[in-house]
């Protein structure tokens, strides 16, 4: 094995991880499971650091995933605090008691009712609105008005959607079982599936470039995806994105479909007060401003500036439904959403 | 083999010092299968509502597609794998010594990473189609252009980069063919096509079934590039009926299902090759290779060469060109540990595997009964089962371990323990071990598969014990296959992403991890960095290993 020398000593000091674990429970340390991925949190949390002098470690992966190993672990899970990036696996924490009520008025004054758990267990924190993106030289924004009408014979073979696996389109079919009633949304989305241009495949982006190529006219996609594609070092997609508009769906009555990231304090939490400062700081104007700017995100209160790319886009109606309803009715999404063939 | 060894008489002698060797390989893989019997453990569970919803609507779709991803993917990796095996192991041509190491390249490339980059290219909205478009005038629907998120395109993804294990495990194979028997072949008449089919594959079977079968369980297990092309499979459906329906019960029942599925497979090919030898008798005696001329040599560059162009030169090509958008800010100190990270874990997983992997063949060889073989075959399920569900399997009973400990400690001895296990670097290498053995192992098995048994028996005659017979006649004989098997599970867990996002420690990331987060927010400019990165240091042992294990036989060529 002469080829390993050179490396040895790598290899002795990853021998020695192996034997330690790397986190401790040290009373100036809070430890996070996000769902949110690396990039788009952790610039806030050195800050955090920064400001209160603790330290912070941070496990990101899927938020499923990350909940089975929060409920395995019990009472001795070393996670202070767990974060999503949609209402309904908090809600599914929520469920699978592996979250404590929080008691702080601050955050309750921070965060509307409406996203947050009724039971103070989960606070939004930031919004994640899903609109629609249609194709300038083809479609008229008057053409367009609600999710709703998305099903009607005009735009057969003309709808780019991502996959039904994805989160948001289960939570946009949630809410809409919510507030429509399991009836309408079955109907609605037997004609909505009717008019896809193509089979689902890709992410959001992909449906906002095949309507700028014109292998569609309208996509119903993240707005941060438009954002990120405006905002792209990359040529191609700063053109995709000049060639399409985006529209806010049902302003004229429940309002615009919005999903949340989120974050609970875990019931093994250790650190309970350095947890619940932290999610302030999370809510605080600071870090509001900062999901705009960054990932193009909307702030939870209405009194928080935006990036000039959200200041472009206008301000919109958001639907107020409480978002644990995106939670409570994401399974029975999933089997209309099978039963209509949404792939 | 099994049968030789019974049938020498030695029986006897195997018995009775083989029963320490026996107790370890049932102790090591009843280990190594616990994560696996924690999903089948499922299965005695309820079956809930939601089996009736899958019935009714979509595990048709399910079943269908997983059986004809695996049908094309079983059929690319063959064609590809025993054609670059032939022509490097058997012809002669230029270029051959390149096309050699080349052929292993594809290996590198994560198969979801493939995805990506084939679908920048040839999408509608990517710059081939919109180049068609504008130079034709052409609009939406006035051409014909196969789409390449489809079933198709993930069959032809997956055989890309999966091939590699089957042109392994059969050039080894080929090279160690008798060359008396290719010979007889090629005096009785026999053209050298007809050879390859008469003789050649036949005799190299274990190592294409090995090497399909690795194939095929990376099929089954993969994620990534079926969710990403929008084809609904088997495993798709494992993570919708988990994440979507939020069932976890009934997703590891599904898995349970698939885990029985691959096992009759494994048991129904062992089956039929139970009576059949696939070892020689003959010296080794040194191969005159197939010179192949004028357009016969043409064709072999030009097939070779496309192989290795469009599993690897276009992808890389493509990689390179997004990560030289501002590579200059990426390439940090935080860049260096992912690095470091990755690299360390894949060495120190790839070991152990191996070290695993030739205890278990080696006891299989030597001593295993029906009841052990059974054992090892439940143990190498691994490699069929997605990431995630691994990664699930082993999270479970070592949290319920930690959490045991914690609540003794803590009642005897006032001292909690909190989690030993759960979230340390070491739980993230078994389930490296539970995940890949069996891909170190099926090059091992079918190394030894290759040398007599009359070898261990006249050693043994000789008095030598079981260990020594390994190490001093085995191990060398199995250089190659050892390399082969430290090779693959090193790539394996570079690439690896499921298991390591779970199972990781705190503030532990790797290049696969990084990857994959800036994929998933669909930032692949800035995912190409990491990525390039993991095929980089994948190749670094390709190129290391491959000089030694390409010039086993023709060293002095």
């Amino acid at each position: 094995m002469a080829i390993f020398t050179p490396s040895a000593r790598s290899f002795l000091s990853a021998a020695l991880l192996v034997i330690t674990p790397l986190y401790s429970a040290a009373s100036d340390e809070v430890n996070i499971y996000s769902a949110r991925q690396e990039s788009l949190i952790k610039p806030l949390l050195e800050r955090f650091t920064e400001q209160t002098g603790a330290k912070v470690n941070l496990v990101t992966g899927k938020g499923d995933a990350l909940l089975t190993r929060l409920k395995s672990e019990g009472m001795n899970s070393p996670a202070d605090v767990l974060l999503t990036v949609d209402a309904g696996r908090l809600y599914r924490a929520q469920e699978a008691n592996v979250l404590q009520a929080i008691k702080s008025d601050e955050l309750n004054s921070l965060i509307p009712g409406h996203l947050r758990s009724s039971d103070n267990q989960w606070y939004g924190l930031s919004v994640r609105a899903r609109v629609i993106v249609y194709a300038k030289d083809r479609v008229q924004a008057s053409q367009l008005s609600t999710y709703e009408a998305l099903a009607d014979p005009e735009w057969r073979g003309k709808i780019c959607v991502r996959s039904s696996s994805n989160i948001y389109n289960q939570s946009l079919v949630a809410g809409m079982i919510a507030s429509q009633g399991m009836m309408k949304t079955e109907g609605w989305l037997k004609g909505f599936v009717g008019n896809f241009a193509r089979p689902p495949a890709g992410g959001d982006r992909d449906q906002i470039k095949a309507v700028a190529s014109g292998q569609c006219d309208i996509a119903v996609v993240n707005s941060y995806y438009l954002g990120g594609m405006i905002l792209s070092e990359d040529q191609a997609q700063q053109t995709a994105a000049s060639k399409v508009a985006l529209f806010w769906p049902n302003q004229k009555d429940r309002g615009t479909h919005v999903n949340i990231s989120g974050a609970g304090i875990t019931k093994s939490a250790k650190n309970v007060q350095l947890a619940e400062q932290l999610i302030v700081f999370l809510a605080a104007n600071g870090s509001q401003e900062w999901y705009a700017e960054r990932n193009n995100e909307f702030p939870v209160r209405e009194a928080v500036a935006v990036s000039s790319v959200l200041e472009s886009w206008g301000p919109f109606v958001a639907d107020k439904l409480n978002v644990s309803e995106l939670g409570r009715n994401n399974s029975a999404a999933i089997m209309a959403m099978d039963r209509a063939g949404w792939k | 083999m099994e049968i030789d060894s019974r049938s020498s008489g030695f029986n006897s002698s195997n018995q009775s010092s083989g029963r320490g060797w026996r107790t370890y390989l049932f102790i090591v893989t009843a280990i190594i299968a616990v994560p696996m019997l924690v999903i089948f453990a499922s299965l005695l569970q309820p079956f809930s509502s939601a089996w009736q919803h899958l019935f009714d609507t979509v595990l048709t779709d399910y079943i269908t597609n997983s059986l004809l991803l695996m049908a094309g993917v079983g059929v690319g990796t063959l064609v590809l794998g025993v054609s670059a095996a032939w022509l490097t192991a058997m012809c002669e041509f230029p270029g051959r010594k390149i096309l050699s190491w080349a052929f292993l390249l594809p290996m590198a490339m994560p198969a979801y990473i493939i995805a990506y980059t084939y679908t920048g290219i040839l999408d509608f909205s990517g710059p081939l189609q919109t180049a068609l478009r504008d130079t034709y005038q052409w609009q939406y629907g006035d051409y014909y252009f196969p789409e390449i998120r489809s079933l198709g395109g993930a069959i032809c993804m997956l055989s890309l980069v999966l091939y590699p294990y089957v042109y392994m495990l059969v050039r080894v194979a080929f090279l160690e063919q008798s060359t008396a028997v290719l010979e007889a072949s090629r005096n009785l008449g026999k053209k050298p096509w007809q050879t390859l089919f008469l003789v050649a594959l036949p005799m190299a079977r274990p190592a294409i079934v090995a090497g399909v079968s690795l194939a095929l369980m990376e099929t089954l297990a993969d994620y990534g590039t079926v969710a990403y092309f929008g084809v609904s499979s088997f495993t798709t459906g494992i993570f919708r009926t988990w994440y979507g329906l939020g069932e976890l019960t009934t997703a590891a029942q599904l898995c349970a299902f698939l885990m029985l599925f691959v096992f009759a497979l494994i048991m129904a090919e062992r089956w039929s090759r139970q009576r059949l030898r696939f070892h020689h008798h003959s010296a080794q005696k040194k191969m005159v290779r197939l010179r192949l001329k004028g357009w016969r040599s043409a064709l072999a560059i030009s097939v070779g060469g496309l192989i290795v162009f469009l599993g690897f030169i276009l992808p890389a090509t493509q990689l390179a060109i997004w990560a030289s958008v501002g590579w200059q800010e990426n390439i940090n100190g935080d860049f260096f540990r992912l690095l470091f990270n990755s690299f360390s874990l894949a060495a120190i997983a790839a070991i152990c595997c191996l070290m695993v992997a030739v205890f278990l063949a080696y006891t299989k060889r030597a001593f295993a009964t029906r009841m052990e073989l059974g054992a090892v075959a439940v143990a190498s399920l691994g490699y069929a089962v997605p990431g995630t569900v691994i990664a699930v399997g082993v999270l479970i009973p070592v949290a319920w371990l930690d959490n045991q400990i914690d609540f003794l400690s803590t009642t005897w001895f006032d001292y909690p323990t909190g989690l030993l296990i759960s979230g340390t670097i070491g739980l993230l290498v078994f389930a490296y071990l539970v995940r890949f053995l069996s891909v170190a192992l099926n090059t091992v098995d079918s190394g030894l598969t290759a040398i007599k048994p009359s070898i261990d028996e006249s050693a043994r005659s000789l008095g030598a014990t079981p260990s020594r017979v390994l190490s001093r006649i085995h191990l060398p004989i199995l250089r190659t296959s050892l390399l082969t098997a430290l090779l693959l599970v090193f790539v394996e867990v570079l690439k690896e992403l499921p298991t390591t996002l779970i199972l990781r420690p705190f503030n532990f990331n790797t290049l696969a991890v990084r990857t994959y987060e800036l994929a998933s927010d669909e930032r692949l400019v800035d995912a190409a960095l990491p990525a390039l990165a993991i095929v980089i240091i994948g190749l670094l042992p390709v190129l290391l290993i491959t000089k030694s294990i390409l010039n086993e036989r023709f060293s002095n060529e």
